[in-house]
């Protein structure tokens, strides 16, 4: 099981490697990915019990990204736990390749296709209730993001995985507060969160996105029984690059090439740094 | 006290129906439930997901018979597709049964990205379909479900005539491993097919010869289409009479060959005239080199009749004598 210390190293390579196929491929969703990145880092490496081997047993955990746009996070993760090889990335968004701008199960260890909005709770609401109609010990897992939950459809579901007590399931909110067109609070305010979920049945766990003890310890400590499981992950939008951290444009924004090397240099910088305090 | 639901045949057509030996069977709908019913209790993996649709959907009694295989979600059609995709990427056979005009429309989104590009093999089962809840008004009514249902890819879509069809498709669903969509209503139906008559998704059935019209319908638009055929043939005229059950994918060679062998082909179904099966048939008569003299039979593209389906039904032609005067029109 990898540490904190681990994970954080692991997280400059995969900012970089996300920040590079993005800049490669003209086209992706930089700031929410960065603020979903160590949320995915902690699922992967430490919580999620499925590995490239076992992507087609019954038993495995499933993980479905309904915010599907962050999908580039998702491919430095899954590239580096070895889902694929990391060369694949080079044609995310290229002719014919599998690795489109959303999550699709054409790529190895994908669980749904996912992209449009407000789909990725009720399909593993279903995943859920297979597991306990089965007797099956896998968990599910969802990450949301916070314009997304104006999506009525997460309100059905957070109704009825209540309703069926499914404590297998999880829902991580990246709640970095901002959507394309700017703070959430403007667009469609959706607080108290934490209020409304509890108050729709649900066990509630606030934590930092960023601290990978906090999100592990509100990930594997086991929901009240009956109850499904939302967490939400406080995040910054851009988080690990001074010049996008909450700033909305780097909603879909992709760094030019300086940019980039800014990008680059920050994280080697931080890297670098950090390996310092270590020794 | 209500007054009695229309007929929906004229006492010409009832007397036909006997000329032709048609025995009155049971609503598909029934039909449906039984078979699933029955499927299930041999396969703990069959799993039916309802919409506070299970009254609606004649499955009470598979909700008593096998409670741990019922899924009720609510008056929530996005979350029962959602559903039905999770449960099917699990293993399950999940059949997620809602009033078509609820399923298709709030919930297209999910069928056309958690179902069908997921490529889960769940299956959609549209009750209370076309305009079953003829008397409702246009929210109820599906009129536009194949349309949109057409333009997804990776969907086989089934619209059964009679009980034997709905049982086919049925079975046919349950082991699918692409997703199904099947339609149907909720009037009693008439047994239309002779025993030993075979069933196979994609695969019209020639249900009566003729070379001066062809008939091209499905679901419960079918009886009259054969009604049509008796009265044609007692005025001298041969009626081809196909029961085009699979919409999708679509059997071209038996819509080719009405097309070469026919002088007129007529297509019928409860649903709008664009985008359903009339488009559909013509778009690959067309692209062959063919152009019979033809007629979309459907629900024009205007704020439908009001009443019962068998008012809508005869509003617009669908009826025997209806059928019959426009295979004459074009002849």
């Amino acid at each position: 099981m990898p540490t904190d210390r681990d994970l954080a190293l692991k997280a400059f390579a995969l900012r970089r490697r996300m920040l590079r196929l993005i800049h490669d491929a003209g086209a992706g969703h930089t700031g929410g990915g960065l603020s979903c990145l160590d949320i995915l880092n902690v699922l992967y490496n430490r919580v999620l019990r499925v590995t490239p081997e076992t992507v087609a047993d019954p038993r495995r955990d499933r993980y479905v990204q309904s915010k599907g746009h962050c999908v580039e996070a998702l491919y430095a993760v899954m590239a580096d736990r070895g889902y694929f090889p990391d060369a694949d990335l080079d044609t995310v968004c290229h002719y014919q390749s599998y690795y489109v701008g959303h999550p699709t199960r054409k790529v190895r260890g994908m669980e749904m296709n996912t992209g449009a909005l407000g789909h990725g709770l009720p399909i593993c609401l279903g995943m859920a209730l297979a597991a306990k109609m089965d007797g099956a010990a896998f968990r599910v897992f969802t990450l949301l993001g916070d314009g997304e939950l104006a999506e009525g459809s997460n309100w059905e579901a957070a109704m009825a995985a209540a309703h069926y007590k499914l404590d297998n399931l999880t829902a991580i909110l990246d709640h970095n507060t901002l959507q394309i067109t700017g703070h959430t609070r403007d667009v469609m305010s959706n607080e108290p969160l934490d209020e409304k979920w509890r108050a729709f049945g649900w066990e509630v766990r606030t934590v930092n996105g960023h601290d990978y003890a906090e999100l592990t310890q509100a990930l594997t400590t086991p929901s009240p029984a009956d109850k499904p499981l939302f967490i939400i992950a406080n995040t910054v939008k851009g988080r690990g690059v001074s010049f996008m951290e909450n700033v909305g444009k780097w909603h879909h924004g992709v760094p030019s090439d300086p940019e980039l090397a800014q990008a680059l240099a920050e994280l080697d910088a931080a890297e670098k740094k950090l390996k310092e305090a270590i020794a | 006290m209500s007054a009695p639901a229309p007929s929906l045949f004229t006492p010409a057509a009832k007397a036909m129906a006997g000329k032709l030996g048609l025995k009155k069977g049971r609503a598909n709908l029934e039909e449906f439930a039984d078979t699933l019913l029955a499927l299930a209790t041999a396969d703990r993996n069959i799993v039916a997901v309802t919409s506070d649709s299970r009254g609606s959907g004649k499955l009470a009694l598979f909700g008593k018979a096998l409670p741990k295989q019922i899924v009720e979600v609510g008056i929530a059609e996005q979350n029962l597709v959602g559903i039905t995709a999770g449960l099917a990427a699990c293993g399950k056979k999940a059949f997620g049964v809602s009033p078509g005009c609820f399923l298709t429309a709030r919930s297209l989104e999910q069928i056309k990205n958690d179902i069908c590009y997921s490529n889960v093999p769940g299956v959609l089962v549209g009750i209370s379909s076309g305009v079953s809840y003829g008397a409702l008004g246009s929210t109820h009514h599906s009129l536009h479900d194949l349309a949109v249902l057409r333009a997804i890819n990776n969907l086989t879509i089934i619209v059964p005539a009679d009980n034997f069809e709905t049982r086919e498709a049925i079975r046919y669903a349950a082991q699918a491993t692409r997703p199904v969509f099947v339609r149907f209503g909720k009037a009693a139906m008439h047994d239309l097919h002779p025993a030993g008559t075979t069933f196979e998704a994609g695969r019209a059935i020639t249900m009566r010869e003729g070379r001066d019209v062809a008939f091209i319908a499905n679901g419960e638009t079918v009886v009259h289409a054969l009604l049509a055929a008796g009265q044609l043939a007692e005025q001298g005229l041969t009626a081809r009479v196909i029961s085009l059950h699979t919409v999708k994918p679509l059997d071209t060679a038996a819509v080719l060959a009405a097309g070469r062998e026919c002088r007129a082909v007529v297509t019928v179904e409860e649903h709008l005239v664009n985008g359903g099966v009339g488009e559909a048939v013509a778009a690959t008569l067309l692209q062959a080199g063919l152009s019979p003299r033809f007629k979309i039979v459907g629900i024009p593209d205007e704020d439908t009749v009001t009443g019962a389906q068998a008012d809508i039904f005869r509003h617009y032609g669908i009826s025997m004598e209806g059928l019959a005067a426009t295979a004459r029109s074009l002849l």
